[in-house]
């Protein structure tokens, strides 16, 4: 077996891991980066989100997903930084040694000084839902549909029901119409969306698209190919459909847009500690996991709304890693963050105590609040507070504390508020 | 006096604005910043949307690549606008920033590729 060593390591070659592998060889340029990518192209999920709106915060301008990801790909070319293609990672070790496979050089370790998980997420299926009915073809999810209609040049089907309004699902109901398909309804079964008010705007009102919240789907006729698809209304405490309520729409083609999973096969079975809530793993401000060495960014961590919060947060990742890995690692006690009060979760769960300067910490609601006052606690003392007109679970929110009054454990929750 | 309301589309934060219209013009509340202003205001006269697709490549590594229109088009032109970009068969090589064709769907915007193929 072929055997290499690097300083540092990044696994996943999307925004995440392109921005930790510049960002780690920017802090310690005399490093040796490498980044590891199973598809044969670097920018992972980016290189099919055709559609506009990124980059508004890190480059001050609407950039799509393959123009973001180029501004990567370029800066990686001059930088130095190794790049593997068409490769998988098989196993992540305990002592940082990285085994994967490609048709170039068959089973080949890295061992590193220092490694960034950067593998991203993957959708939510029918499997996760247990959707009754029959099992025809024309089920996909929102993002296998967005693969092949801009990457492939396909459509899949010609009459569209979408499940879940997630960002993806509303980017495809746009996408699907303007390439001359029906998009006959999307249901959400919260009484929310999770998807960022713009989309609902530019991508459903624009094209006249119904969105019913409170609906689910609860039926897929057909035999060979999706001929109809049941959606009844649920109660909106129980989320179960109400019995009566049931209408049928004739499609040829049915969209889950129901959510992300963060891709952490290899983090749990190298024994690093994962949040329950947010499926990643669990890290410190500098995003190092429980096994020393180890730094996860990115939508393996946690799913974000916005890339340019992945690659803010990867850059963070792939510094500290740098440092890690010439010998700079901080030693010094960790606190916990944890979320209370309609605060599902934060990131990073732990911080160092005795650092200067600030330290954002990110979290979700699990409710849509108007107006909501978010509250950093250590002990008894507040430190940080942030008052916003809404929070809702489909966004991201942060929250920036002084490093230096970190003494104990910290939670952060909503004060004040009223759940509308 | 006129007022409609609206989501602010121009970054990700979605505000709700207030558009009043009145002998002295139109005014935005609930923007939190000044392209939200300009956005309700264009909003009221003619909306416009930057439009994205893919376009069929002859010889390329892909079968399609993705595109722009170069600045925002009236919203009642993207029909237009996608029927062209559906005609159009580019040869590859195509590089980001490439101008595909100089005024699609005579909006006076240039349609660009935003990948390489």
């Amino acid at each position: 077996m072929l055997v290499k060593k690097y300083d540092v390591a990044v696994i996943g070659g999307g925004p995440a891991g392109l921005a930790a592998a510049l960002s780690a060889k920017e802090r310690e340029p005399g490093l040796t980066v490498a980044v590891i990518e199973r598809d044969k192209a670097l920018g992972g999920i980016l290189q099919q989100c055709i559609h506009n709106g990124f980059g508004l915060h890190y480059f001050g301008e609407e950039l799509t997903g393959p123009e973001y990801a180029n501004r990567f790909i370029e800066r990686i070319k001059g930088s130095g930084v190794d790049v593997y293609l068409d490769t998988m990672v098989l196993e992540l070790t305990p002592e940082r040694r990285v085994v994967c496979v490609s048709a170039a050089n068959g089973l080949m370790a890295i061992d590193a000084g220092a490694v960034v998980l950067a593998m991203g997420c993957r959708e939510r299926t029918r499997g996760a839902l247990n959707i009754p009915g029959t099992r025809p073809a024309g089920v996909y999810t929102a993002g296998c549909a967005q693969r092949l209609v801009n990457m492939e040049g396909l459509m899949p089907g010609k009459k569209v029901l979408i499940l879940g309004s997630g960002d993806i699902g509303l980017i495809m109901a746009r996408r699907l119409t303007w390439e001359g398909a029906k998009v006959v309804l999307v249901a959400e079964i919260m009484p929310y969306s999770s998807g960022l008010n713009r989309n609902i705007v530019q991508c459903l009102v624009d094209n006249g698209i119904p969105l019913k919240f409170n609906h689910t789907v609860t039926n897929i006729i057909g035999k060979e190919r999706v001929e109809a698809v049941t959606v009844a209304e649920v109660d909106p405490r129980t989320r179960l459909p109400i019995t009566g309520t049931e209408q049928t729409y004739e499609c040829d083609t049915l969209l889950l847009s129901v959510g992300l999973l963060p891709e952490n096969e290899l983090t749990s079975a190298a024994g690093i500690d994962i949040d329950p809530v947010t499926n990643g793993a669990v890290v410190d401000e500098t995003r190092q996991t429980s096994l020393a060495g180890v730094f996860a960014c990115g939508n393996v961590l946690h799913v974000h709304d916005l890339v340019d919060n992945v690659s803010d947060e990867a850059t963070l990742a792939g510094r500290a890693a740098a440092e890690y890995a010439s010998g700079q690692a901080s030693r010094q006690q960790t606190y916990a963050v944890k979320g209370v009060n309609g605060v599902r979760y934060t990131v990073p769960q732990r911080v160092h105590a005795g650092l200067d300067g600030k330290t954002d910490i990110y979290f979700r609601v699990g409710n849509a609040y108007r107006p909501a006052t978010a509250v950093v606690r250590c002990g008894d003392t507040v430190i940080a507070k942030r008052r916003k007109q809404i929070m809702t679970p489909g966004e991201m929110e942060k929250i920036t504390i002084d490093a230096a009054l970190v003494t104990g454990d910290l939670t952060v929750g909503l004060e004040e508020v009223n759940p509308s | 006096m006129k007022t409609q309301e609206m989501i602010c589309i121009r970054c990700p934060m979605g505000c709700q604005l207030t558009v009043t219209q009145d002998e002295n013009g139109y005014s935005v509340t609930g923007n939190t910043c000044r392209r939200g202003e300009e956005y309700g205001i264009q909003e009221m006269r003619c909306p416009m949307r930057v439009v994205t697709s893919s376009v069929k490549v002859t010889g390329g590594q892909r079968p399609v690549c993705s595109v722009k229109t170069a600045q925002a088009v009236p919203k009642s032109e993207i029909g237009a606008v996608l029927g062209e970009i559906a005609a159009l068969r580019p040869s590859a090589p195509i590089h980001i920033g490439d101008v595909l064709a100089g005024d699609i769907a005579h909006t006076g915007v240039a349609l660009i590729a935003t990948a390489n193929d």
